[in-house]
């Protein structure tokens, strides 16, 4: 059932697109997420897939196409990277308010500018208030596997929002790697049909999708948002048992490594996590007491189920990759401090591997020295930036 | 303005979606209007220009003919005035409240 390959990030994510066979891809190529498009337009060229491709002229018209065949009642996905989702802003946000459930993949990669096509998390944090249920990948396998759950999350009707699947651009999208595929069949049985309960081309129940919502029921419709992502949490929760149940790879809000007894810890997201077990694993050799939280889902933020996970842990580094500009330190770090909020915890923030900037082994255990003297009461700033020459 | 209490975020359809169709009627619009359109129904030659060009269908009429308009509705554009073809205006443009912005 489950199949052994090797293929890139963006390879994996265009095989789970075909066996997801969604009934349209709306999707505007852009550096690093071309291939995802290019290989996925193959597909529907070879017959492989029963998808309507849509070619649009942008990313704007990508999302807006989505928007249009989501609220048609068509299963509908695209993918982007940084400018790309930049340029989709004021329609990613309609998706999400007219509760749509689209699956976006997006290859992160640094927002404009100066002008970089290399890895960070700016684009996805730009868009993080817009509604859009949030996962991130360490690597291919969990980026495959998270955009196939992305459908079955995305579609449960207490939820019906739409889901963006990040994957570190480069790092994750263009590095070859050994990943379990599932079956085409088995894939086709988890998602199942997808069956709108509203939908524009159902003759016999006339609807109006996105009319105007003022001052009377626009606040009514965003309260009933904020409860979706409550029910998102726990649909988050069920999906990734029932995937685990299937394939063996079981997926919650995080992923805990060496956690149990760290008395320092760090907590980030992406494929850098990979580099922290490393990082980890050598400290650890040591007899260090070091411990990593991986967190998978970023929005809606599991807060309360990441303090309970390091309630244990005096001293918390946070890695983010991506700056606010708040001078207050990253977004992972201002909403740590909300999981946090009223617990002895010392949080200390990395902003780490902008535009790409390599972040290595010897970096992680930089950041780890730097806790241990937090820990040690010595005097560290609140707010570091990996890797960056003075 | 209606008093009736409106739907809360539990009951209300999510994505601001409405579910039934041709419901605009239950919505006033009335209240927008700056200027009033007022048939004078002596000049009228029933063509029902204004019928056809009214963009929010507020002209009411009966058999046939123009017999008022629907003020619940009517947001005070001035099409109707402005394509209104008899010799004499049927439609004319008054002031709402009956004093331009100004009058003392
Ligand atoms: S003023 Fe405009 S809205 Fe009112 S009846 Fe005339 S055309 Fe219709
Ligand atoms: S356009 Fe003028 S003349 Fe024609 S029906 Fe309307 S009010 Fe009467």
């Amino acid at each position: 059932m489950n199949k052994r390959v090797a293929l890139t990030g963006n390879e994996a994510i265009a095989k789970a697109m075909q066996q997801i066979n969604p009934d349209v891809v709306a999707a505007y190529p852009i550096t690093p997420q071309t291939e995802i498009v290019q290989i996925f337009s193959k597909y529907v060229a070879d017959g492989l897939v029963d998808t309507e491709f849509v070619t649009v002229e942008s990313e704007h018209s990508a999302m807006s196409a989505c928007i249009g065949s989501a609220a048609g009642g068509a299963r509908s996905m695209t993918a982007t990277s940084a400018n790309g989702l930049a340029l989709m802003w004021e329609v990613v946000y309609i998706a999400a308010s007219t509760r749509l459930p689209i699956v976006m993949p997006v290859v992160n990669r640094a927002l404009s500018g100066p002008i970089n096509i290399h890895c960070d998390h700016s684009d996805a944090m730009g868009a993080r208030d817009s509604g859009w249920i949030q996962l991130f990948s360490e690597n291919a396998q969990e980026a495959y596997d998270n955009a196939i759950q992305a459908v079955r999350i995305a579609e449960n009707k207490d939820v019906l929002l739409p889901v963006m699947v990040n994957l570190d651009g480069f790092i994750i999208s263009h590095a070859v790697e050994n990943l379990n595929i599932n079956d085409a069949e088995e894939v086709q049985k988890f998602v199942g049909e997808y069956k709108a309960e509203h939908y524009l081309l159902d003759k016999e129940n006339p609807i109006t999708v996105g009319p105007l919502d003022l001052q009377d029921f626009y606040f009514e419709h965003k309260r009933q948002q904020s409860e979706a992502m409550k029910y998102a949490k726990e649909t988050v929760k069920e999906i990734g048992k029932e995937y685990g149940k299937l394939t063996g790879r079981e997926y919650g809000f995080f992923s805990e490594y060496k956690l149990e007894d760290a008395e320092i810890a760090l907590i980030g997201m992406g494929s850098t996590m990979g580099t922290a077990k490393a990082a980890v694993d050598e400290l650890r050799e040591q007899g260090v007491k070091v411990g990593l939280l991986k967190l998978r889902m970023f929005r809606p933020f599991p807060a309360e189920e990441l303090a309970k996970a390091l309630s244990h842990v005096p001293v918390i580094g946070v890695l983010d990759r991506a700056e606010t500009f708040s001078t207050n330190g990253g977004p992972l770090f201002t909403d740590m401090h909300y999981a946090l909020y009223g617990q002895d915890h010392k949080l200390i923030d990395f902003i780490y591997g902008l535009g790409g900037r390599d972040t290595n082994v010897s970096h992680v255990k930089g950041m780890f020295e730097m806790l241990q003297k937090a820990k040690d009461g010595q005097p560290i700033d609140r707010i570091n930036y990996i890797g960056v020459r003075e | 303005m209606s008093k009736e209490q409106k739907p809360g975020w539990k009951s209300l359809p999510i994505g601001g979606l409405i579910l039934t169709a041709g419901n605009a009627d239950e919505y006033n619009t009335g209240g927008w209007r700056v200027k009033r359109p007022e048939w004078i129904p002596d000049n009228c030659i029933h063509c029902l220009f204004c019928w056809v060009y009214c963009p929010d269908s507020s002209i009411e009429t009966e058999e046939g003919k123009m017999t008022g308009i629907d003020y619940e509705h009517c947001k005070g554009c001035g099409i109707c005035a402005e394509v209104c073809p008899a010799k004499e205006k049927a439609i004319v443009m008054e002031p709402e409240g009956g004093k331009e912005d100004g009058d003392e």
